[in-house]
């Protein structure tokens, strides 16, 4: 919350809705919310008017949602959604665990407020596969051991699959400079580069 | 019907999980009523809480608690009591006194992630504030031998023998504090059952350990607590120990009675879970004009926190790794107003490897040597520390594979003369070892009709690949196929295991699960009245035959007293190719060539990856990481990814993983030696060595970064 003019922070949103509450009720508010305020309620109808509806794909599936504006779509996809699948390695769009698809272009997630993304295709790693079909992207994680811990996996892979349709897997120095957005720690890197090799020269649809 | 063996590649037998996002680590469950905590830190480096104001907080929309040390309920391990002094370390909410910058001081519970993180900006805290001491090298000189008893002198020979040596080196050696950032935050989901038992997900290297840890902090038997740690995101020693934060979310679900869900944020990441601790390493090497060693001495002082004790096990490596007839090293600790660090991956060894291999290195050109030829001359045939035979040592043929692969020959005994275009040149050497540990540990084995087994054990799987290398183990000797066989582990509730740590998990878990297979094999041999050794074995035909469902049995299995006769190492030789630009300093990592001797090798394909993690790991130590406190206010100023700079894809080559493969006869039944930390020892150490190599500029001081080298 930024602070207001003497530089001390604004105060609770309740002491705000307190506030306005009491200089209209006499005009036109009704006395049930005037009730609320005074009796701690407002904050459940706050709640409510503070949520802001979204529409979202999701994996293929149509989602109508109601969500906080401050929601990440990364904590909407992994708290709200139960897709842990996309993972939160930073939550400053520092590390590139949290790459999704949206509208077919890989972005950070925890980057992304997830009211920004009304009417977008969210594509996450638990919708990569075809069923029990894995992606050839994941088939070429496993066989080249492209992770350890694979905490990092699902935002490489998704970034991974993005490189190939950027255009940006042209050589293994180009992988290597555009993989560098996503960290994985347990130094995988090179399997990495050779999963996106084998991948790219399979030819990726 | 397929065989999978030892030292065949086996691809992960949870890759699928990993790949597809089915994994679920710590954070991940759906649990009905979930609550969510964040920690709210101090912003002091010293002192007391003098009044801390939760109003806002509390009355924030979501919010169901807002804990301090005003009112939580007491832990009752953390109150000292007449028959045994109170636990070490940190006592979270406990008191109201602050000894590092971050210490939390507040923790909100809300019903959601967002709700619980405003809340916290919220809390409004004052302090009395005491001076702070957090810059380790203007606190040298309140420097103090550590208490702890495993760190004291050591004197062989003579002390300080290299004094009087024809050649010698004098030097020191540093390195930052470096932080282990796994990729997955520490995060702890606790709730307590009606019955008073206790659930707990959450990051451990050791399900077993912490297990106990928090039953200890609650007084309660330790089988009334339940640990789940199936998946963990990383860790390299982060995860070693329960951390206060842990206990606090227990403590947490205690007071709401609700499932409390505590995740550090990346920031808390870098205080509050351990880190490799600053060292200063003071080497004096010394030799005989033909490069006879004289004497080594290895002093190193490294910075600790004030609340609690932790001494980086930096010199030990001097005393065994070379046949010097003298050696003497020597511990200190320089107790800071920091968060107390936490072995990190080739703890200490890797540290103690950089001082004494680049030491090495600058006495080689003393003497006008081939580096490698420094240390074939002074090579140790047996252990001088424990005056002991090695269990196995295979560190001439890691030179000499090391060499021929890297392109020794081509490496210029002069340094900054090997130029290519703008890029000079250069080739290092740097070498490790690691003891070969065994500990107890118990398997469980379950065969059934159709000719399946599942096999279980309470050890942990922070990224090598456990259960994949169990798996190979019980393929090998049952002489099935691995997809017939399932390995569980992450659960308290299993046979015990020891904490993942040490590079002692296959030697101690692999041979519980050698052990296990063994007797049930043994078992069906007595049932159908075989001999015992009888290798022709119908797993579901025998079971059919008997009219059994199943068969399941435990095992124990621990070391021998070969251990008494015997030294037991890892070793390992790094090679390293860099190329430095002439002009920037820039520098590039070109080629790196790690050999180990590491017994034998269960899984190459997850061995080998585990290799390259580690050089990578080393890289990052070598050249991008250092944590940065601003001493005016006792704080990080790097606590991020973006700032604090960990080894990306672009920063790394090939890099090739050689493994000896020799089986060591007197580790374990398997032969295997370990190789989780020895993957990154010496890694560093060869780098510095190359960057010498190509510039004529030996960097003693870590990260080597562009700037040090214009
Ligand atoms: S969690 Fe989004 S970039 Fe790290
Ligand atoms: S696999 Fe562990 S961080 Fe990449």
């Amino acid at each position: 919350m930024p602070p207001d003019s003497d530089g001390v922070p604004n105060k609770t949103r309740r002491d705000f809705l307190k506030k306005s509450s009491f200089l209209t009720a006499a005009a036109f508010v009704p006395v049930t919310v005037v009730n609320a305020a005074v009796n701690q309620w407002d904050e459940k109808l706050a709640s409510v008017f503070e949520k802001t509806s979204l529409h979202l794909e999701v994996n293929g599936l149509a989602l109508n949602l109601s969500v906080e504006p401050r929601t990440t779509l990364l904590d909407l996809l992994r708290e709200q959604l139960n897709l842990t699948g996309t993972k939160k390695g930073c939550d400053r769009g520092q590390c590139g665990a949290c790459t999704v698809h949206a509208d077919g272009m890989r972005i950070n997630s925890c980057l992304s407020l997830a009211v920004t993304n009304e009417g977008k295709k969210i594509t996450t790693i638990e919708g990569l596969s075809k069923g029990q079909e894995l992606h050839p992207m994941q088939e070429a994680f496993i066989k080249h051991d492209g992770f350890q811990c694979g905490y990092c996996t699902p935002g490489q892979i998704m970034s991974a699959v993005a490189l190939i349709k950027e255009g940006h897997a042209g050589s293994e120095m180009e992988i290597r400079e555009y993989m560098s957005g996503n960290i994985c720690r347990c130094g995988a890197y090179p399997n990495i580069v050779n999963a996106i090799q084998e991948v790219k020269t399979g030819g990726l649809s | 019907m397929k065989k999978d063996a030892i030292g065949d590649s086996l691809s992960r037998v949870d890759g699928r999980l990993k790949v597809t996002g089915g994994a679920k680590y710590s954070g991940e469950f759906k649990i009905t009523g979930l609550t969510y905590g964040v920690l709210v830190p101090a912003t002091i480096t010293n002192g007391t809480i003098t009044s801390i104001d939760t109003k806002a907080a509390e009355r924030a929309p979501g919010v169901l608690k807002v804990i301090t040390y005003l009112n939580a309920t007491k832990v009752p391990g953390y109150q000292p009591d007449e028959s045994k002094p109170a636990s070490k370390g940190l006592k979270l909410f406990n008191d109201n006194k602050i000894h590092f910058n971050q210490q939390p001081i507040a923790l909100v519970i809300a019903d959601t992630f967002e709700r619980a993180t405003y809340a916290a900006s919220l809390i409004k805290a004052t302090y009395q504030k005491e001076p702070f001491k957090t810059n380790f090298h203007q606190n040298i000189d309140n420097s103090m031998v550590p208490q702890g008893g495993n760190y004291k002198d050591y004197i062989r020979g003579e002390a300080d023998a290299y004094k009087n040596a024809p050649v010698k080196i004098e030097q020191a050696y540093l390195l930052p504090s470096e932080i282990h950032n796994p990729m997955e935050l520490h995060v702890t989901t606790a709730f307590w059952n009606t019955d008073g038992k206790l659930t707990v997900f959450t990051k451990s290297q050791g399900v077993i350990s912490s297990q106990k840890a928090f039953a200890n902090a609650f007084k309660i038997e330790q089988s009334t607590v339940q640990i789940n740690s199936r998946f963990v995101g990383g860790a390299f020693g982060s995860s070693l120990r329960t951390w206060p934060h842990e206990i606090a979310a227990a403590q947490a679900a205690k007071m709401l009675n609700r499932p409390v869900k505590l995740t550090l944020t990346r920031e808390q990441m870098f205080t509050l879970v351990g880190y490799r601790p600053q060292t200063i390493q003071k080497m004096g090497i010394g030799a005989t004009p033909d490069g006879q060693l004289v004497g080594i001495t290895h002093e190193s002082l490294s910075q600790s926190a004030v609340y609690e004790e932790f001494t980086e096990r930096s010199v030990n490596v001097s005393r065994f790794l070379y046949a010097s007839p003298n050696a003497n090293t020597r511990y200190k600790v320089v107790p800071l107003h920091v968060g107390v660090p936490a072995p990190m991956r080739g703890p200490g060894e890797a540290t103690g490897a950089f001082a004494l291999e680049c030491a090495l290195d600058e006495l080689a050109y003393a003497l006008n040597m081939d580096p490698i030829a420094l240390r074939l001359k002074n090579y140790a045939d047996a252990d001088p520390e424990k005056n002991l035979p090695w269990s196995s040592k295979y560190l001439k043929e890691c030179y000499q594979k090391g060499a021929d692969k890297i392109g020794w020959e081509k490496r210029s005994s002069k340094p900054g003369t090997n130029r290519e275009g703008d890029w000079l040149v250069g080739y290092g050497i740097g070498c490790g070892a690691f003891g070969a540990y065994r500990n107890k540990a118990q398997a469980y084995i379950k065969l059934l009709a159709d000719g399946s087994v599942n096999i279980k054990s309470a050890t942990s799987d922070i990224g090598p690949g456990t259960g994949t290398s169990m798996v190979l183990i019980a393929a090998d000797i049952l002489k099935i196929s691995a997809e017939k066989i399932t390995f569980d582990l992450g659960d308290s509730s299993l046979p015990e295991a020891p904490t993942q740590g040490g590079s002692a998990t296959v030697s101690s878990v692999g041979s519980a699960v050698h052990d296990v297979c063994i007797a049930l094999k043994k078992k069906l041999n007595t049932l159908t009245g075989k001999p015992e050794n009888n290798e022709d074995l119908d797993y579901a035909k025998i079971l059919k035959q008997q009219n059994l469902p199943f068969i399941e049995l435990t095992q124990g299995s621990e070391g021998t007293d070969e251990a008494k006769n015997y030294s037991m190492y890892s070793f390992s030789a790094h090679f390293v190719q860099v190329h430095v630009h002439a002009l920037t300093g820039a520098w590039r990592i070109k080629k790196v060539v790690a050999v180990v001797d590491a017994g034998k090798i269960v899984n190459n394909k997850t061995a080998s990856s585990q290799m390259i993690g580690g050089a990578v790991g080393g890289i990052g130590m070598a050249m991008t990481e250092e944590a940065i406190i601003d001493d005016r206010f006792g704080r990080l100023v790097n606590g991020n990814l973006a700032d604090y700079h960990v080894p990306v894809n672009a920063d790394i080559p090939q890099i090739e993983a050689i493994f000896i493969n020799k089986p060591d006869m007197h580790t374990n039944p398997l032969g295997t030696k370990g190789i989780g930390e020895i993957s990154l020892i010496g890694v560093a150490p060869a780098i510095a060595n190359a960057v010498y190599n190509a510039t004529g500029k030996r960097i003693r001081e870590l990260p080597i970064t562009p700037d040090k080298l214009i």
